[in-house]
């Protein structure tokens, strides 16, 4: 790709490729008037709270009222068979609350995908979509283990990479990332909840 | 679905046990509780987690080309494919474009890495049920493709072999004849594998009929890569969504009828030979050029989020990268295709024989190091 310019070496200097220029970053633009965004709008009211697409990806911000209804809306109505993920992101300091629970949604026909994103409080229970789409079973545990978000009407809603009597949820920021002494589980008396044999306890017995 | 659970002894008692997670047919650590009547599956219930590491919180202070060696550990038998999926995220959250030779070296990494991570379940699948010696003929061709990855890297298993930008190293002389070479001779060998399986009895008996799942519920159940072809969904990453340059060649999806453990097969045999297809063009066009693009120093995307994706061996791999402006990303999740698609695991073997748990564990190709991460 090198080296084309050298016919004619007096011209002014022809475009330099995009890999050698200053990378232009994408940038965030209101996507109300988005047709992925306007049909949720049309079947379900008050569905969109905000809507910004970014880097050709569409994120919906859903009240979590709303969300079971978005769900199935989109699910049954709109196609939306195939829900690739579902995650969610600590903001520790956040006002507006401290969570936001993200649903990646695929459609097939037109090859479209469709960010759903609820931002919730701490120790807000969210409805499940287990019932909407069956693989939000593993994700939705996954989601619950890592940061003790509760999903009401999951059906087996147990930790799933960490085991059962762990303390506390491994992605949450406050979570040390050194991790805490695991033999909390098996010995509260020695090794108090939050991580760290006690100080003054001395050696575990 | 699957053929209904009849009781041969309605007053026998259900056993439950526990098959795992130190069993080698469970392809690393999986623990599955299984409840039996007699042979057959009532229930069976994968326990995971065995192998989880913490590898989203690691990703949390690492920078992002740090986090690369990190992602060679998820599915430890794809590295390249692993690396290709975070790079390419950061990337587009960036704004950068790839040089095309280093898009190139990237898809040719990529597929030889298919091939080997094919090979591994190919050989490991067969020994599990009960066909010993494909896996001594695989391991010598997947020898032949850690010896490419390590004259291009220097690493074999956990190759970090890509960068934020595009490729770390120019390919090393001779690398393009060593690998044409390789994928001359590779139909063949897959030709020889297929002459030991395809039509051999006792492998279509253990195969044909045994853990299927239809397209329907293969959607549902979020199914991706070679288990949700096997069901005859015509769906990869690759054209739906073109990454690198792979809109630029020819290949074929390949894609199974009755959704069993036969047709998955035959779907990842014919991915091996589609992407010999792929490296054998890519070879053709290599261009010249830089391998790197005009990257800054210190890697800070620009606040927003980002999810990105690659047709990974065992599925999509996906990952969803939210940056905070910062060095390190705020949350990087990874969407790993065998968690997905294990979780599908107790729909497929209801009312089937243990032995079929067996197969149908390794027609999932699941790696437990991405399932725990």
């Amino acid at each position: 790709m090198a080296d084309e310019p050298k016919v004619a070496p007096q011209e002014p200097a022809a475009p330099k490729p995009p890999w050698e220029e200053k990378p232009v970053p994408p940038v965030p633009a209101d996507a109300r008037e988005h047709p992925q965004v306007a049909e949720i709008a049309a079947l379900v009211p008050d569905a969109v709270a905000e809507a910004v697409s970014f880097a050709g990806q569409v994120t919906v911000v859903v009240p979590a009222a709303r969300l079971a209804d978005v769900c199935r809306a989109c699910k049954d109505r709109l196609d939306y068979k195939f829900l690739v993920d579902l995650t969610a992101v600590d903001w520790k300091e956040r006002p507006e609350g401290r969570f936001d629970v993200v649903y990646w949604m695929h459609r097939h026909g037109k090859s479209q995908r469709l960010r759903l994103k609820v931002r919730i409080a701490d120790g807000v229970e969210l409805p499940s979509v287990t019932g909407i789409w069956k693989v939000a079973n593993w994700m939705e545990r996954e989601v619950f283990d890592m940061f003790g978000i509760y999903f009401g009407g999951h059906p087996n809603l147990e930790r799933i990479l960490t085991w059962e009597g762990f303390n506390g949820h491994p992605l949450r920021k406050d979570f040390p990332i050194e991790g805490i002494d695991t033999g909390a589980a098996i010995y509260p008396d020695v090794y108090p909840p939050g991580g760290g044999p006690k100080k003054e306890g001395g050696e575990p017995a | 679905m699957s053929p209904e659970v009849v009781r041969p002894f309605p007053d026998s008692e259900e056993m439950e046990i526990s098959f795992g997670p130190q069993h080698p047919a469970t392809h690393g650590v999986l623990r599955v509780m299984v409840k039996l009547d007699g042979e057959k599956i009532i229930e069976a219930k994968p326990i995971i987690g065995y192998l989880h590491r913490g590898t989203e919180k690691i990703f949390e202070r690492e920078t992002y080309n740090g986090a690369i060696p990190h992602t060679d550990r998820l599915d430890y038998t794809a590295a390249a494919t692993n690396n290709q999926g975070l790079v390419g995220a950061v990337e587009r959250l960036m704004g950068i474009t790839v040089p095309p030779r280093a898009a190139y070296i990237r898809m040719m990494l990529a597929e030889l890495q298919r091939i080997a991570s094919h090979i591994i379940w190919l050989g490991t699948h067969a020994l599990d049920i009960g066909a010993q010696t494909p896996f001594f003929y695989t391991f010598q061709e997947r020898e032949k493709i850690l010896d490419l990855y390590e004259d291009y890297c220097g690493a074999r298993l956990t190759l970090n072999c890509m960068r934020v930008g595009g490729q770390p190293f120019d390919l090393p002389t001779g690398w393009t004849e060593r690998c044409r070479e390789f994928i001359e001779q590779f139909p063949a060998r897959v030709a020889e594998w297929e002459g030991l399986l395809t039509n051999n009895r006792i492998w279509k008996q253990r195969t044909i009929g045994v853990g299927v799942i239809s397209a329907a519920d293969a959607i549902e159940w979020g199914l991706t890569g070679p288990p949700l072809r096997g069901s005859g969904v015509k769906w990869d990453i690759r054209k739906v969504f073109p990454y690198d340059h792979y809109d630029e060649v020819a290949f074929d999806i390949p894609t199974g009828e009755h959704g069993d453990t036969y047709d998955r097969y035959l779907v990842r045999m014919e991915e091996m030979r589609q992407s010999v297809r792929i490296v054998r063009q890519c070879l053709e066009r290599l261009p010249d050029g830089p391998v790197l693009a005009k990257v800054p120093k210190v890697i800070k995307p620009p606040k927003g989020e980002i999810y990105f994706s690659v047709e990974g061996p065992k599925g999509e791999l996906g990952y969803y990268i939210v940056s905070n402006g910062e060095a390190n990303p705020h949350r990087m999740h990874v969407r790993p295709a065998c968690f997905i698609n294990l979780q599908a695991l107790p729909e497929m073997v209801r009312g089937y024989l243990v032995a079929d748990l067996i197969a149908v564990i390794g027609t999932l190709d699941i790696v437990l190091g991405e399932i725990d991460r």
